[in-house]
């Protein structure tokens, strides 16, 4: 399985939900897959989605799911400790795990090589980390959801993107709707 | 006066309480403080454009922000800051220990401060300098006026300002 047969799969479960997207290929896939005024669409600054979902989580109390890359979370890893020791129940971070780059063509990160993304989570502190195979991912959502315990989830899955339009949507509209879409 | 207390009193008053931090000598006491202060979650940041991803998310979530860092930062953070904080257009207070201005001993810290404000003027980031001890007076009123607007603010606090750095 590729990323946005994830995306499809779980689309379902993140429709009731807060999601912050990563930057890319990804925020265009869920936005073609499920557009919402609960997903705010990264536009620019790789690496970001877990520490933004990390701050709306802590400040209120509706769940948060940050969907992040692999690649993403190397170019911020010092999000992890920040997680790690700043608990917010309401808060999983998802890491689709497809060991490379997907938007800038598909190269290779060095969590598809020997660095596991999973045992760096579990090293910083991250009490609650599930690595799971993209077929499970649904499954191991729904069941961080219902655990109401931040959860930290490594989905490994094949490398690949689906062919999308780039989002055209103005930021300050996607971040307005979103924030009405947290207050309702 | 004490500078560290009217700072974290002007950010309780203008109901700013989620507060990131990058640590500098010259913060030191202002950190303590806010460490200290009930009215806000002091949420350590590892780098200052995690911190401003933080500070995004807690304000799309109805709190008011404010970040504490390092002139240095300001290399660090111009992607973020274009892309994230000016794009979505948030408002963030950036209080700012500038450091390499007068009373500096250490020469490197010159070398980023010699680009601070003209990085900030590119940015068109609007910038204030506070360099004695009643500038904080104005602190309430760049607040205020960074809500207003929904822009990152820069206040830039030098070594005169906190007093000297050490003993040099």
């Amino acid at each position: 399985m590729i990323r946005s047969e994830i995306l499809k799969e779980i689309a379902p479960i993140l429709r009731d939900q807060l999601v912050v997207c990563n930057i890319g290929i990804p925020s265009q896939e869920l936005h073609a897959i499920d557009d919402q005024p609960t997903n705010f669409y990264m536009l620019g600054t790789m690496g970001l989605a877990s520490s933004i979902g990390l701050g709306l989580a802590l400040v209120q109390p509706k769940p948060v799911i940050a969907i992040d890359g692999d690649g993403s979370v190397l170019t911020n890893l010092g999000t992890l400790p920040t997680i790690a020791n700043n608990t917010a129940n309401n808060f999983i971070l998802l890491i689709i795990d497809n060991g490379s780059y997907g938007s800038t063509g598909d190269q290779p990160t060095y969590a598809g090589q020997k660095t596991s993304l999973a045992a760096v989570a579990t090293a910083c502190g991250c009490d609650h980390v599930v690595e799971c195979q993209a077929e499970d991912t649904g499954k191991v959502l729904q069941e961080a959801l219902d655990s109401s315990e931040m959860t930290v989830i490594v989905c490994k899955c094949e490398s690949g993107n689906a062919k999308n339009p780039v989002i055209t949507m103005d930021p300050v509209v996607i971040r307005d709707r979103f924030m009405k879409a947290v207050q309702a | 006066m004490d500078i560290n207390k009217k700072i974290t009193d002007d950010l309780v008053a203008n109901d700013i309480s989620f507060v990131t931090t990058v640590p500098c000598k010259q913060l030191a006491g202002v950190i303590d403080e806010i460490d200290n202060c009930d009215e806000i979650y002091h949420i350590p940041s590892n780098k200052e454009d995690e911190g401003m991803g933080l500070c995004a998310g807690a304000f799309m979530g109805g709190k008011r922000p404010a970040i504490i860092m390092q002139n240095t930062a300001i290399g660090v953070t111009i992607n973020t800051l274009a892309t994230l904080i000016q794009y979505y257009r948030m408002p963030l207070p950036m209080l700012i220990s500038y450091r390499g201005e007068l009373r500096e001993p250490v020469a490197c810290q010159v070398e980023m401060a010699v680009h601070t404000k003209a990085l900030l003027a590119q940015m068109n980031i609007p910038t204030y300098h506070f360099h004695h001890q009643k500038d904080v007076e104005e602190l309430d009123m760049i607040l205020k006026y960074t809500f207003m607007c929904n822009k990152p603010v820069a206040i830039l606090t030098d070594a005169n300002f906190w007093g000297g750095y050490g003993d040099q």
